[in-house]
């Protein structure tokens, strides 16, 4: 009955005509950045906060703004995959394995409206999900104490290393280079400051909107100029859409299980979208063997990455509100706007702000519909967005991305620092390094420093009070597994490459 | 090959100095038993750790673009960073005309496209910016209305 009376509170906020006009202008602004190739989910949204934060929003509706954003560019992003064959962000990569061979067979519209609403099944089904479980999960998060809390972080480090690279090495030099970087600035304990260089900017530390727009949207600009923007033209033609009944009934039971799949791998601290998708499209692809043709354009092969990426996208959500933990790259820029908006997230945020998490959950309720609207009778207009040529667009992009920055502080120091981490970002993408990993240690090092110290306050100093709690121990035998498992499972888990023409 | 025995290395000489510089820190006379020194130690030395391990066992080679392409590359930068600094002083609507028509120029050089999508995205931006979404941003520097 809990649920159901904060579902009550939830949807007196987010039926507030301005709350559910910010629903629908993010959702719609999140469809265009998804379908852009070359913005994603995380860069789309980390463009926005800064200016979201400007604007002047208060907390729910900036939330609710930005939350409807990341699930219409969840949604968005098979649109580039289908038609262009170019994955928005990662985890539509998968989507593009059969996507864009149907496409190709002239069933482009066929294979949107199915992917649109294996997209809504998967998004609606975690949305549930996420309102059942998170305040269950809220409750036992209140058992966390520091030591717990820094194993946790540290199993957030290991396992998003672990997933998003191909070299353990790479991953953790990346988690350094962010945890690092967040040491910079005064000291939380003592106020005296740290490794600033005597440099009166860095006094505050670096701002991560800073380092996120500049590794996400910058370092995107100069991967543009590197390929002078070749393969952003429709290679496949789109006539009439009609809805496939046929095809979406044969899935259901694919979109059931890999909405499920995704759901569990978006929880998972670290692991994400990417994972949900990847889980959904091998498992569908091993049920239906050999002869199920997967790669060859068959709706389960459409249907099941699009609802395990959706479903992971909802899922990611729960470790990032009842934790304070992020669950891929774009929860972490989600974390980043929480940050931003003063709202710690954590079981606290449960008892103390619950009209923000409601009013959060009944708008992605809503936004749901509303997607599920845009994205099947009114798909032609998105994929108009597609024709919006490289050159047009990528210097938009960084002139939004200096604005938003620029306003936030009004200095040219900060602006600076973007650019170059806008080059670190392209440095550290050429040589595989992941960049997530940099921008979650930026965001939790503080946290995690704090952890540590407070532990050791607590024990005075003695390092086995770190493993004392069983919670504890098994978060550190989580993470040192999250870290090495995937050395050894590489070969199993090699992930299919992009098709190509 | 080379690539990552550079890059471990880069990283092991910041990790070095980023130690060397954490040992610095000044403590105050309310210490915990970590103190404001420890975590920066151990993330550096975890990335000192990981870099040798690059510089031992690096990975295959990227593709790196021509040489032609890092110029176009380093154009970019520098029209960057020349903006940041141009912004406050030249006001919004000049510069990112520049910048903008050059980057576009960067992604396809066609001339006159380059030089449109400036202009354009210049004024469309500072339209939706200033009235659409009400930042306070300048047009055009104080002194040219005097």
């Amino acid at each position: 009955m809990d649920i159901l009376t904060n579902l009550g509170i939830g949807f007196e906020i987010a039926l507030s005509p301005f709350t559910l006009m910010l629903a629908i202008i993010g959702c719609f602004l999140g469809t265009i950045i998804g379908a852009l190739p070359g913005l994603g989910p995380s860069n789309g949204v980390a463009i926005l906060i800064p200016l979201t934060f400007t604007i002047g929003l208060d907390a729910t509706s900036a939330l609710v703004l930005m939350t409807a954003v990341y699930y219409g560019a969840m949604y968005g992003g098979r649109i580039s995959s289908i038609l262009l064959n170019i994955p928005g962000d990662e985890p539509a990569l998968m989507t593009t394995l059969d996507g864009y061979p149907m496409a190709k067979q002239g069933r482009a519209g066929d294979a949107l409206v199915l992917s649109g609403v294996a997209s809504f099944v998967g998004a609606f089904l975690a949305t549930i999900g996420l309102m059942l479980l998170a305040p269950t999960l809220a409750r036992v998060a209140f058992l966390f104490g520091p030591a717990e809390y820094f194993a946790l972080y540290l199993l957030a480090f290991c396992t998003l290393g672990g997933m998003a690279s191909n070299n353990q090495a790479k991953s953790a030099i990346a988690s350094c280079i962010g945890l690092g970087i967040a040491m910079i600035g005064v000291d939380n304990s003592s106020g005296l400051p740290r490794l600033t260089g005597g440099n009166l900017h860095l006094m505050d530390g670096v701002d991560f909107l800073v380092a996120i727009v500049g590794l996400f949207a910058i370092a995107e600009v100069f991967f543009f100029i590197e390929s002078h923007g070749k393969g952003s033209s429709i290679g496949v033609k789109l006539d009439k859409v009609t809805i496939p009944w046929r095809d979406i009934m044969s899935t259901k039971w694919t979109m059931l299980r890999a909405s499920g799949l995704g759901f569990f791998a978006g929880i998972l601290p670290g692991a994400g979208a990417s994972l949900g998708s990847f889980l959904a499209y091998m498992s569908e692809k091993s049920i239906a063997g050999e002869d199920g043709g997967f790669g060859t354009g068959v709706p389960k092969g459409i249907a099941a990455p699009e609802a395990g990426n959706n479903a992971a996208a909802g899922g990611a959500l729960v470790p990032m509100l009842t934790l304070g933990v992020p669950g891929s790259g774009t929860t972490a820029v989600l974390l980043a706007l929480l940050m931003t908006l003063n709202i710690t997230p954590g079981p606290t945020l449960f008892t103390e702000r619950p009209e923000v998490v409601w009013g959060l959950i009944a708008s992605l309720l809503i936004a749901n519909f509303v997607l599920l609207l845009m994205n099947v009778p009114m798909v032609k207009i998105f994929v108009r967005v597609l024709q919006v040529p490289a050159w047009i667009l990528l210097p938009g992009v960084t002139m939004i991305s200096f604005v938003g920055i620029f306003s936030l502080s009004g200095s040219h120091f900060d602006l600076i620092l973007m650019v170059g981490f806008g080059v670190l970002g392209y440095f550290l993408r050429k040589l595989d390094v992941p960049t997530v990993p940099v921008i979650l240690g930026i965001l939790l090092g503080g946290n995690m420093e704090d952890a540590l110290r407070r532990a050791m306050v607590l024990s005075d100093g003695d390092f086995i009070f770190l493993f004392s709690s069983p919670i504890a121990l098994g978060l550190w035998i989580a993470a040192i597994l999250g870290f090495v498992a995937p050395m050894f499972l590489r070969g199993v888990l090699k992930k299919p490459q992009a098709i190509t023409d | 090959m080379a690539s990552d025995r550079i890059f471990g290395l880069v990283v092991l000489m910041t990790a070095l100095a980023y130690i060397a510089s954490a040992t610095q820190i000044q403590t105050s006379f309310l210490a915990d038993p970590v103190g404001p020194k420890a975590f920066p130690i151990l993330v550096g030395a975890v990335a000192a750790l990981s870099s040798l391990v690059l510089i031992f066992r690096p990975d295959d080679e990227p593709e790196w673009p021509a040489i032609r392409t890092f110029g176009s590359l380093l154009v970019a930068i520098i029209v960057l960073v020349g903006y940041a600094y141009a912004l406050r002083p030249f006001g919004f609507i000049v510069p990112t005309a520049i910048a903008a028509a050059i980057l576009s120029y960067q992604i396809s050089p066609r001339a006159l496209p380059a030089a449109l999508t400036g202009v354009g995205l210049s004024v469309g931006l500072f339209l939706l910016f200033k009235y659409a979404l009400g930042l306070g941003l300048v047009p055009f520097p104080k002194e040219f209305f005097g």
